[in-house]
């Protein structure tokens, strides 16, 4: 299949988005879901199609003479002209990890198309209004989302990143009677908003120096694959000027990562992700498991060559991003609610990523001279292909549960194996996958990850590894809180039963997927640079991380797996732990003080005080000496003729004595 | 005599030519047939208007008495522009039984007084001037008196004609006090002999001029008479005062303020301007802000219109005369909106009240509408032609430089602030107060359909194409000569 017809991946979403927003109303709900799912199955074998080829296609433009896997600019017109050299495109880039994402986000978006045929077509027994609405948005999202992923620049990708967090917003947003779904909504879009903000920033700041938005410029060299000698070039076209100490590039970049962290939810930027799990589940899945989250490590891997020649922002995103990692997952160990803690897990496994590319750029000297290869960069892209299946499984899962017991607290489930058993074992296959227990696809990216990790340093290794069992632990927790613990208590008129088959289905193929996805040679594939690199299975350190991930599961078993007192026992015991982590550790209270009694108080109130007084008073000032002039010189219109000559003739004459006054004297 | 010197006066002839047909038509043709001279009127008006754009032969004539140059040509196209517009909103009004008799003398006194308007623009002497501005006034009077059974509408007449007679004598001073010092009533001479003259003459001349022409532009202190002329007048009538009167004489203003006393800008008339641009604008609002009857109301409003199209003069530069013309264009297209359903509603009910106004949106939703976009247009806000033309004024002004020009259109602005207030005071009543509906809905002829059609038109896409205010620029460029004395 030609790489050109890239665009249609992208045009049809868009066209759908319209039609279904526009003559949406007019169709029967059925239609539109239909006609939804069969534009995004179109849409999504194009994309394999398109994919496929570039991957394992022999065409001299996208594997070089060296055999190198190049980027290739399937076409960029200028959509705005600033200046001769600095112009925005609009256009279509296919590398490695653009190829990958057209998978990713196509597989997904297609499986929550499907799914929620089931899923959204009756709410709290009612049907659902706007189903319409929620198809044309899913397709707005899937659009925007396409488009990051084949920016062909900053400015590009500054542009769609807005449009997704706008597709979020209306999607977190979609119950929009629900007053916590507002506020969940508006979180999301102010935090996000604020995160991107220093994108815009770092983007303005590295085209001031670069003169450019263009990866081609940026980070691609001659032979059309990452490289370092450009990456050097841009960087020294900063001539080393340094704002703070710090030079003007790191600030850029590390702007840049603000704005990826934003919408990957980093510390401390993560606090609008649990959040916006108001949202209906298969949206969860969706945008805050499996694509619109990894956008930062996306863009995190897009500009990798600038990232490792500015070690200073790498170290920041490393730090960052192993802290986030343990952070999420110690408060994935206590929620109660199934989707906040799913979307925990999920701000650590992204931080996972993040640290992978960090750690992958530890030494630069490693990728260059020491025949280094940075394997963090493919481990991380490979987790981000994973971790977006096992994922959007484990969501689609939580969506099914959710859907028979109509609640998201885990004690309304408990003992639902027997009820629901599809769902049971591809909740398990999920959960195996996640925790990295060979042969499921997670472990194979995660081993390879804290391979990476182990190159940095030990400490980093040991954390990471420490993490993985974390999030072992938790999500077997979960696991067996909700299909074991006790016997089920039946709260609805009906007992929970598995789902319709465009539910069931959806499940099925991500199981599958998460099984054997393992096995795709990432390492040949999705590179740094475009050539292939050689791996092999580190035994010391797979052997522990499974060591590690079974001790998690079995003492999630011994806690977990039958009602007992132990967790509550251990819970008392935890010293506060225990409820300061369930707080998710006061961030939002923390945030809450910062806005409401720091900024409102501090800021906003005497603004509007000053709004209120000074500038209304100065406009209340002028309207009402306006209203009594008027008022006072309403005798000068008498409407005496005579009067009227009088002014008249007065007038002219003043005007003239006056000027003579001035001119003369 | 060379008779090809009539070649530079090609509107001025067609115009002529449209006058005779018409009044040959009016005297000639069999009553039954009387009812279709407005119509004819138009037809034929529209017919010349589109052909007067094909520019004659620019330059000089009569011995430097007329000039055509493309700026008067492009200002004398803006006003056939608008006059056609009156016509159109007053052709169903023009054949109402207690003025079908006389509507002849309407349409060929409207043709006059443009005529005159039309020497004004082109007039480099004085006498030739004079004569434009008074054939420009005193059949005005007579419009004025057109509804003559109405007590409202004598009394317009009467205040205009003493008013204007008036303001003409203290003009004719000034002028006579200009022969005194310069010995000509050439503009080009006048000019060169008052180089370096400061004297207690020439200012009184200069404020003697200001006045006479203020009066036509309606400048406070000179305006009192505008708001009973406009209230009094047939609404066609006020509609043509309203925006060809004040265009043409704002034009002619310019010509002689930069052409004539160019040399005694800085110290004479800069600061005269200044005063009475103030003045205008401010009291202009202040006035406006009080009136419930919504032909006074526009009476005031148009006042404060003018210190802003002053606001072009006193710029001094091509960018100020551009964007005078445009201004002038885009209040054409704006008053004659609002005039345009003040008549119609007029014409069917009579009532003229803003009161009467409430709730006009549900009854008459496109009159409503055209109304609302003027107001919006006249209040300068965007993205309708009247922001533009606001917009572009200021932008005129400040580049003369000075800081109390900078002053002035801070004034200037803080004045369309105020505006904006009665402004919208219609709009609340026709779309807010929905408690009462005094006017049913009205069958507007189509001839005024057009008229209101064309201006929404001009003031939804004057401020979206951008070519036609470059178009003026260009022009206003290549007449540089203007400001050469400044």
């Amino acid at each position: 299949m030609p790489l050109s017809y890239t665009i249609a991946v992208i045009a049809i979403p868009l066209f759908m988005f319209l039609f279904l927003g526009l003559a949406g109303v007019k169709m029967s709900r059925k239609l539109t879901g239909v006609l939804g799912v069969i534009a995004m199955a179109v849409t999504t074998i194009i994309a394999y199609g398109v994919a496929l080829t570039y991957f394992f296609g022999t065409g001299q433009d996208q594997v070089g003479a060296d055999g190198v896997r190049q980027a290739v600019t399937v076409f960029n017109p200028a959509w705005l002209s600033f200046t001769d050299t600095m112009v925005v495109r609009m256009g279509i880039l296919l590398d490695p990890i653009a190829a990958m994402m057209l998978i990713v986000v196509c597989t997904v978006s297609f499986m929550v198309h499907l799914y929620s045929l089931g899923y959204m077509s009756d709410h709290d027994g009612n049907a659902e209004q706007g189903f319409q609405r929620y198809y044309a948005y899913l397709a707005l999202f899937t659009f925007s989302m396409l488009g990051l992923v084949v920016a062909t620049n900053l400015f590009q990708i500054f542009v769609f990143f807005e449009m997704v967090g706008v597709s979020s917003y209306l999607l977190i947003g979609f119950y929009y009677s629900s007053p916590a779904a507002n506020h969940a909504s508006k979180k999301a879009f102010i935090v996000t908003r604020l995160a991107d903000l220093f994108f815009l920033l770092g983007i303005m700041i590295l085209s001031y120096y670069t003169q450019t938005f263009d990866f081609s410029q940026l980070v691609f060299g001659a032979n059309g694959a990452n490289d370092m000698a450009v990456a050097q070039s841009a960087i020294a076209s900063a001539g080393g000027a340094t704002f703070l100490g710090c030079s003007v590039m790191a600030w850029a970049l590390t702007f840049i990562f603000i704005g990826g962290a934003g919408k990957s939810a980093m510390y401390p930027l993560h606090i609008w992700l649990p959040d916006a799990m108001e949202g209906p589940t298969p949206v969860s899945a969706l945008i805050h498991a499996a694509t619109m989250v990894v956008a930062g490590v996306f863009l995190v891997a897009r500009l990798f060559p600038l990232y490792v020649l500015e070690q200073g922002a790498m170290e920041i995103i490393c730090v960052v991003g192993a802290f986030t990692a343990f952070y999420a997952a110690a408060i994935a160990c206590v929620q109660s609610d199934i989707k906040r803690a799913l979307a925990f897990s999920t701000i650590s496994q992204i931080a996972f990523m993040m640290t992978s590319l960090a750690v992958s750029s530890s030494n630069s000297a490693m990728i260059e001279i020491h025949g280094g290869t940075g394997l963090g960069y493919m481990a991380s892209m490979f987790h981000l292909f994973t971790h977006a299946m096992f994922k959007a499984l484990l969501f689609l899962c939580a969506g099914a549960i959710i859907h028979a017991v109509h609640s998201n607290e885990n004690d309304k489930m408990h003992g639902l194996h027997k009820f629901m058993p599809i769902t049971s074992i591809a909740f398990l296959i999920g959960c195996l996958a996640i925790a990295g227990i060979p042969p499921f696809a997670g472990f194979w990216s995660k081993d390879e990850i804290l391979v990476a990790a182990y190159h940095k340093g030990f400490f980093w290794g040991l954390w990471m590894s420490m993490v993985a069992g974390m999030t072992a632990f938790h999500m077997f927790r979960i696991y067996f809180l909700i299909f074991f613990w006790k016997k089920h208590e039946i709260h609805t008129h009906h007992a929970p039963k598995d789902q319709p088959w465009t539910m069931t289905l959806p499940l099925i193929i991500l199981a599958t997927i998460s099984i054997v996805a393992g096995f795709v040679p990432a390492h040949d594939l999705v590179t740094w640079n475009g050539k292939a690199l050689e791996t092999q299975l580190d035994w010391t350190v797979a052997g522990s991380s499974v060591l590690i991930a079974l001790i998690g599961i079995a003492l999630a078993y011994k806690l977990y797996y039958k009602e007992n007192d132990l967790p509550e026992r251990m819970k008392n015991g935890a010293l506060g732990l225990w409820t300061a982590a369930y707080h998710r550790f006061y961030m939002d209270e923390l945030y809450q003080f910062i806005t409401h009694k720091v900024i409102f108080q501090g800021i906003c109130v005497p603004i509007a005080w000053f709004d209120r007084h000074i500038i209304d008073g100065f406009f209340n000032m002028l309207a009402s000496a306006t209203g009594s002039a008027s008022f006072a010189i309403r005798r000068l219109q008498s409407g005496s003729i005579q009067g009227y000559v009088y002014v008249y003739l007065l007038g002219v004459l003043l005007l003239a004595a006056v000027t003579m006054l001035c001119v003369l004297i | 005599m060379d008779y090809s010197q009539f070649l530079m006066m090609p509107q001025e002839i067609g115009l002529l030519l449209v006058f005779l047909l018409v009044f040959v038509y009016d005297t000639f043709m069999p009553q039954r047939s009387q009812d279709k001279l407005p119509l004819f009127t138009a037809i034929l008006f529209a017919l010349y208007a589109i052909y007067s754009f094909v520019p004659g032969q620019m330059g000089q004539a009569f011995g430097g008495m007329f000039e055509a140059n493309p700026a008067t040509w492009v200002m004398k196209n803006i006003l056939n522009l608008g006059v056609l517009l009156v016509i159109l909103q007053a052709v169903k009004w023009s054949n109402e039984d207690h003025v079908a008799i006389r509507r002849g003398e309407f349409y060929e006194l409207l043709l006059l007084t443009l005529l005159g308007m039309f020497l004004m623009i082109s007039a480099r002497h004085f006498l030739l001037f004079v004569i434009g501005l008074e054939t420009a006034s005193l059949p005005i009077a007579a419009l004025a008196a057109f509804e003559k059974r109405y007590y409202e509408s004598r009394e317009a007449a009467a205040k205009y004609i003493f008013t204007a007679v008036f303001s003409s004598a203290i003009f004719m001073l000034g002028i006579s006090f200009v022969y005194g010092i310069s010995g000509s009533l050439y503009f080009t001479d006048i000019a060169t002999s008052i180089i370096g003259h400061k004297s207690a003459l020439l200012i009184a001349a200069v404020a003697f001029v200001i006045a006479g022409v203020g009066f036509k532009l309606s400048l406070v202190p000179f305006h009192l008479w505008t708001a009973d002329v406009y209230q009094g007048a047939p609404t066609a009538v006020t509609s043509y005062l309203s925006v060809i009167s004040k265009g043409a004489a704002a034009f002619s203003f310019l010509v002689i303020l930069t052409q004539v006393f160019g040399s005694a800008y800085a110290q004479v008339w800069e600061w005269m301007l200044y005063a009475l641009i103030i003045l205008t604008i401010t009291l202009g609002n202040l006035f406006a802000i009080r009136q419930r009857n919504l032909k006074r109301f526009l009476a005031f409003s148009s006042i404060s219109q003018a210190g802003y199209i002053m606001l072009g003069i006193i710029a001094v530069n091509t960018t100020g005369l551009a964007s005078m013309m445009y201004y002038i264009l885009v209040y054409i297209f704006s008053n004659l909106a609002a005039f345009g359903v003040i008549g119609v509603i007029e014409r069917a009910t009579g009532k003229v009240s803003m009161d009467d106004y409430n709730g006009l949106f549900r009854t008459n939703p496109w009159l409503a509408f055209t109304m609302m976009l003027a107001m919006f247009s006249l209040g300068g806000i965007p993205p309708f032609a009247g922001f533009f033309s606001k917009f572009f004024i200021f932008v005129g002004a400040c580049q003369q430089g000075s800081v109390a020009i900078y002053v002035l259109v801070l004034i200037a602005l803080v004045n369309t602030i105020i505006s904006l207030y009665y402004y919208l005071l219609v709009v609340k009543a026709m779309f807010l107060r929905q408690d009462d509906c005094s006017v049913p809905y009205i069958d507007s002829h189509w001839t005024e359909e057009i008229g209101l059609t064309v201006c929404v038109m001009g003031i939804i896409a004057l401020g979206l194409a951008s070519g036609v205010y470059t178009r003026l620029s260009d022009i206003a460029d290549s007449v540089t000569g203007i400001f050469a004395l400044i």
